[in-house]
């Protein structure tokens, strides 16, 4: 399944025209590649279109496409090596985040990523993507060792949530997750932070503090997802299209309110279409910034983490 | 008939306050001044109903005893967010309902004599939610606590992060936090108390990071709401699931405090920890210090 939504049936209906017209037998009587050619000149186009007049919920629709590439996806394209660590030593082993040391080039990263399932398999394995308090104290875990060890931190956030559950709330998900928030803000290493799919309220923030956060080009990163703003406010499911745009949650708008530093590129078409080359740009994107951040002294890196979020907000003082 | 039951109805409205009303929590009749008079709580269940933040300051500071800061603070309308409503139309009616201008107060008081940097957050505007306002007062104050190296003390009544700030309100929760660490490098003592209802994005930053942290009675204190958990796993919830003594059974709260003896135990605690004293003058000297900030009386003398 490749695609599949509503807004993408030109593009299908073109790509289907052109496999069909390819499939003809060679010595069928009329010469068809000039046909492709135009075929394939308007499929471009259609496109280019499409992809770069997207609405915040068709974005969403994209952030959340079963063949995006996941975490695991992008440290296999990206990395040299990646050993896994598990647990929390607390309770349990939370498939929902995956994190451990990678190389990338001359660098070794502690990487820290939601992982969500492919199939429902392997998502009742992995939760979805949705995390439970494990799941956050062992990026705690695993984010003071990177700290130990000066590594920096590299984050995959993909999740629609933190996991809303008996037992998530039985061993404090919330203090997980705020627990995160106060290391990662005095972590004495830097941190990346970038958003390849769904950036889901909290359960996203848990792992998503960090002196550099960008986004690829059709994700989202919310307060609270569309059709929980709908319901609550609108008391409509069916209106998340509407609560999408007004919750300002698609890449450009972000970095305009000045929520992230920069948004990664992705193939056209989205990255599910390209996993090769969505890598490269994230590969890239990160390179450049541990760059950056790798010639700034620590104590300057920490007031300026500081100072980022110290300036977020938005009011009226008389 | 219809003619005479249209006259004969009475509207909730209609019944002067003071007079009695029905009990949320046991059905019992009980007057509005005896509901007052026990903090907000029903006499006859202890049913703890929401407590403004104006009124639960009170029952920590004497007269003259609180100095507000930053009390000039307003929210805008960064998204022009529009539901069913205008979020600025929003924020006009929470402001009459509250009669305060935002869902948090902060100050800086004398409680039995040790100075504290104190916020109390008020449920009736806009449910206690986090924006930029609260996110920015809330900082605000444990800043200023740092400097004046005093004990810290919130009392959290939220819902969470409030959606109409989007993304902004969202990383109110880092922003605090960020304090908060800064804060606790300090070696200074932060007690969170939770109060009804504390779920969402409060208690998943400065709410969750006290040192001891506090419940009220039979207060629902969660991440996740039970009717979005109950949506989720489809299942009934377990007994007094989320309230606060299934909390303490779960090791997630210290221990748990009634609306009467919050002052004298967190008096307690301060005297206990060793925590500075001072007179009320040079409280009021260090609000007066804090540029920019509305000292005095406040609505405590008021």
């Amino acid at each position: 399944m490749n695609g599949g939504f509503d807004f993408e049936k030109p593009i299908l209906e073109l790509e289907a025209k052109i496999e069909g017209l390819k499939k003809l037998p060679e010595s069928h009587a009329v010469d068809v590649s000039d046909e492709i050619k135009s075929l394939e000149v308007k499929l471009d186009l259609a496109r280019k279109e499409i992809y770069s007049n997207l609405t915040p919920w068709q974005c969403v629709q994209i952030a959340r496409h079963p063949q995006r590439p996941y975490t695991l996806d992008y440290i296999r394209l990206v990395m040299d090596s990646f050993v896994e660590l598990a647990g929390d030593r607390l309770f349990a082993n939370d498939p929902a985040i995956v994190a451990g040391l990678a190389r990338m080039g001359a660098r070794t990263l502690m990487v820290i990523g939601h992982q969500k399932g492919r199939d429902t398999r392997e998502n009742l394995h992995r939760n979805f993507g949705s995390a439970h308090p494990e799941g956050y104290r062992k990026a705690h875990r695993l984010m003071k060792m990177a700290e130990k060890f000066r590594l920096p931190v590299v984050s995959f956030i993909d999740t629609p949530g933190a996991y809303p559950g008996v037992g998530a709330e039985e061993r404090g998900q919330a203090e997980a997750i705020a627990y995160n928030l106060r290391t990662m803000a005095e972590l004495e290493t830097p941190i990346i932070v970038i958003i390849i799919g769904e950036g889901g309220s909290g359960g996203a923030l848990g792992i998503a503090v960090g002196d550099e956060v960008m986004m690829l080009a059709h994700s989202y990163y919310s307060v609270i997802s569309p059709e929980g703003c709908a319901a609550i406010l609108w008391k409509d499911h069916s209106k998340a299209p509407e609560a999408a745009s007004t919750l300002r949650i698609a890449p450009k708008e972000l970095l305009a309110l000045g929520i992230i530093d920069r948004i990664v590129p992705e193939p056209l078409g989205g990255a599910h279409r390209n996993y090769e080359r969505a890598a490269r740009e994230v590969k890239k994107a990160l390179a450049d910034s541990l760059d950056r951040l790798a010639d700034i002294p620590m104590k300057e890196l920490m007031e300026k983490r500081y100072t980022k979020y110290r300036r977020i907000g938005s009011f009226e003082e008389e | 008939m219809r003619f005479f039951s249209k006259h004969i109805k009475v509207r909730k409205r209609d019944i002067p306050a003071g007079l009695w009303t029905k009990c949320k929590s046991c059905s019992a009749m009980v007057t509005q001044s005896a509901l007052e008079s026990n903090i907000m709580s029903c006499p006859e269940c202890n049913y703890l109903y929401p407590l403004p933040a104006w009124k639960r300051l009170r029952t920590l500071f004497g007269e003259g005893e609180f100095f507000e800061i930053d009390s000039r603070m307003h929210p805008n309308d960064p998204l022009k967010f529009v539901d069913s409503m205008p979020y600025p139309l929003r924020q006009q009616s929470a402001e009459k309902r509250a009669g305060i201008p935002e869902a948090v107060v902060t100050g800086i008081g004398s409680l039995g004599g040790f100075a504290v940097a104190c916020a109390a957050m008020d449920f009736t505007y806009m449910g206690g939610s986090m924006g930029s306002v609260v996110g920015e007062k809330i900082t605000r104050l444990i800043e200023l606590a740092i400097e004046k190296r005093i004990p810290l003390i919130i009392i959290s009544a939220s819902g969470g992060a409030r959606m109409q700030e989007g993304a902004l309100s969202l990383m109110q929760l880092v922003k605090t936090s960020a304090a908060l660490a800064r804060f606790n490098r300090k070696r200074l003592l932060y007690i969170s108390v939770l109060t009804n209802p504390t779920t969402g994005g409060t208690t998943a930053s400065f709410a969750s990071l006290g040192d001891i942290t506090i419940a009220e009675p039979g207060a629902l204190i969660c991440f996740a709401g039970p009717r979005v958990i109950k949506q989720t796993i489809q299942q009934d919830l377990p007994e007094g699931f989320q309230k606060s003594e299934f909390l303490l059974a779960h090791g997630m709260v210290d221990l748990i405090v009634g609306r009467k003896e919050l002052k004298a135990k967190l008096i307690e605690i301060l005297t206990l920890l060793e925590t500075p004293k001072f007179t009320n003058e040079t409280i009021r000297g260090v609000v007066a210090q804090n540029g920019g900030v509305n000292f005095g009386p406040g609505p405590l003398e008021a």
